[in-house]
């Protein structure tokens, strides 16, 4: 198995696109997965009855064949990129909800309570005691959730989306291996990047936890 | 300042915390609670600020009850300082002192100037501003805990078991520092511990709490010693009554004389008149040399200690003014005692 430098070089720009079209569709996902997350983590965390429920909703998701879920979206989003961010929005809840549920409950009730005791509101609380106390469980999800995203944005291939994916079936297609390498790097390099952005992300909004000498 | 009126609370599990409690906390004063654990005391600080809500009854504060009131701002007015401190993990110390401040929306420069201020008042640095809680000692964390409830200068400070988790030699230092504080702020302190030493050095007035939620007795430290009520409250103040109330006293009245000529000790001291230690023929034994302030404990201890049965005196410089004997050091704690008692 060679690689052809030849047909990378001739093609940086498409390689460019594609690698820019996947970590956009892998970025949706995580977003939209903490922006439901994080309420019905919130729910999931004060109202018990309703969190086994919920929890083991999003593990059910999650067993959900990728392909079943395009097919069932196929007559609302129909082959669009919508389609693809809905998929993969699905299965990082499973992470994402069930990390923020833990990280809001370890944050010790004695912070609560003496935030409460200052005279400070439920909603403030969460905001800005309870959020930020959760903040390295729930970015300990995030970042699953962020490098299971990229790795399985290629199978949106099968509804003509996937990114980098696409690599892969061109390459299966015609029998030449430097597209299915190529795209193999590529993912793998965005996903120790993003990984690596995201640990950076957490060290500048966590100032309390770094080492002081 | 703080009145409680036939306040019953019983939790949901059917317990009674705290029984038919009526009682008044002066303002100005400190006012302790103990008792043993499950007594109700802590229950009854915590209505106060309605962390806890009564069943029955009525709370007021500075006149107001405060179930007519909204739960979040009354306690932005009552200072309150936890076990273990309580303080943000994630918070600088500054921002720590200054949250009920930027709760009231006074800005964020000048409540973080206020807290530059209270961390001067309650004995740390500027630089342990910047510092987080976990990089502080437990004695420091609690410091803070009192800087960030007096931050928005609140006339009534609820403290539950403030210096219940450091060392015994921190502690002392808190309670004198909360004392120096107290004589400069003058504020109704309500103060929850179930050490009956500490109750006795910090309280104006004590309140005991047998379980069950029943208030056995209120009254000044010194009275408590002298007549308790009954039998739980004589037992709860421990065998050593007697000698605590003698910590209530100081030397300060006792007279003193010089040292007598001749005698098998002597007191010797250095060229500024400190004292040294007491020597005879040919033994030294060491001394510990009291002021006015010292209590009339320490001096009765020092007085058994002392080989020669005199109390050495000294002034503020550690010079020494004269002497005291075991007698006198006894006849003022006998008086000490009969005092309290027809007082009461």
């Amino acid at each position: 198995m060679t690689i052809d430098w030849s047909w990378i070089s001739g093609h940086t720009d498409d390689l460019t696109t594609l690698t820019i079209s996947h970590l956009q569709a892998a970025l949706s996902a995580v977003f939209f997965g903490l922006l439901i997350s994080l309420p019905l983590a919130v729910v999931a965390h004060r109202i018990r009855p309703l969190r086994g429920f919920l929890l083991g909703l999003s593990n059910v998701l999650f067993t959900i064949p990728s392909i079943a879920i395009f097919v069932l979206l196929l007559p609302i989003s129909g082959l669009t990129r919508t389609t693809t961010v809905i998929g993969l929005t699905v299965y990082t809840l499973v992470v994402l909800l069930q990390n923020t549920v833990e990280g809001l409950d370890s944050v010790p009730a004695k912070t609560k309570e003496a935030a409460k005791a200052m005279g400070t509101r439920p909603l403030r609380t969460l905001l800005t005691v309870e959020l930020p106390l959760a903040l390295p469980v729930i970015m300990a999800g995030v970042r699953i959730a962020t490098v299971m995203s990229i790795s399985l944005v290629s199978v949106a291939t099968y509804i003509g989306d996937g990114g980098l994916g696409q690599l892969f079936t061109d390459g299966f297609q015609r029998d030449f291996p430097t597209p299915v390498i190529a795209g193999v790097v590529l993912t793998l390099l965005l996903a120790v990047a993003a990984d690596a952005l995201l640990v950076a992300l957490q060290y500048v909004l966590t100032p309390w936890r770094r080492r002081r000498a | 300042m703080i009145q409680f009126d036939a306040v019953h609370k019983r939790f949901p599990n059917g317990t009674t915390a705290v029984h038919d409690l009526t009682l008044d906390m002066p303002e100005g004063g400190v006012t302790v609670l103990v008792g043993s654990s499950g007594c109700g005391k802590t229950t009854t600080l915590r209505m106060i600020n309605r962390m806890v809500e009564p069943t029955s009854g009525t709370i007021k504060v500075g006149g107001k009850d405060v179930t007519r009131q909204d739960a979040a701002e009354l306690r932005r007015s009552i200072g309150y300082v936890i076990q273990q401190s309580g303080l943000f993990p994630h918070r600088t110390v500054l921002d720590n002192i200054a949250t009920v401040p930027l709760l009231l929306g006074h800005g964020r420069k000048r409540a973080r100037a206020r807290a530059a201020e209270l961390l001067e008042t309650v004995g740390l640095t500027a630089e342990s501003g910047k510092r987080y809680p976990h990089q502080l000692s437990g004695g420091q964390q609690q410091r803070v805990g009192v800087a960030r409830a007096l931050a928005a200068d609140p006339p009534v400070l609820l403290m539950d078991e403030p210096f219940g988790a450091v060392d015994p030699v921190v502690r002392t230092q808190l309670q004198d520092e909360l004392l120096r504080l107290q004589k400069e702020l003058n504020k109704t302190i309500v103060f929850v511990t179930h050490d009956v030493d500490e109750a006795v050095r910090l309280g104006d007035r004590i309140a005991i709490f047998r379980t069950g939620g029943h208030l056995v007795q209120c009254a000044p430290p010194a009275e408590l010693l002298a007549r308790p009520a009954d039998d739980f409250v004589a037992d709860f103040l421990g065998a050593e009554r007697g000698l605590k109330l003698l910590s209530l006293k100081t030397l300060a009245e006792v007279p003193q004389g010089p040292a007598p000529e001749g005698a098998a000790w002597s007191l010797v001291c250095d060229a500024a008149g400190r004292p040294l230690h007491w020597a005879a023929d040919d033994a030294e034994v060491p001394v510990r040399p009291l002021k006015d302030g010292d209590s009339l404990l320490a001096a009765l201890d020092e007085s058994v200690a002392s080989p020669a049965g005199l109390v050495a005196r000294v002034d503020a410089d550690g010079v020494l003014t004269g002497v005291t004997s075991r007698n006198d050091i006894h006849r003022h704690a006998g008086r000490a005692h009969t005092e309290a008692r027809v007082a009461a």
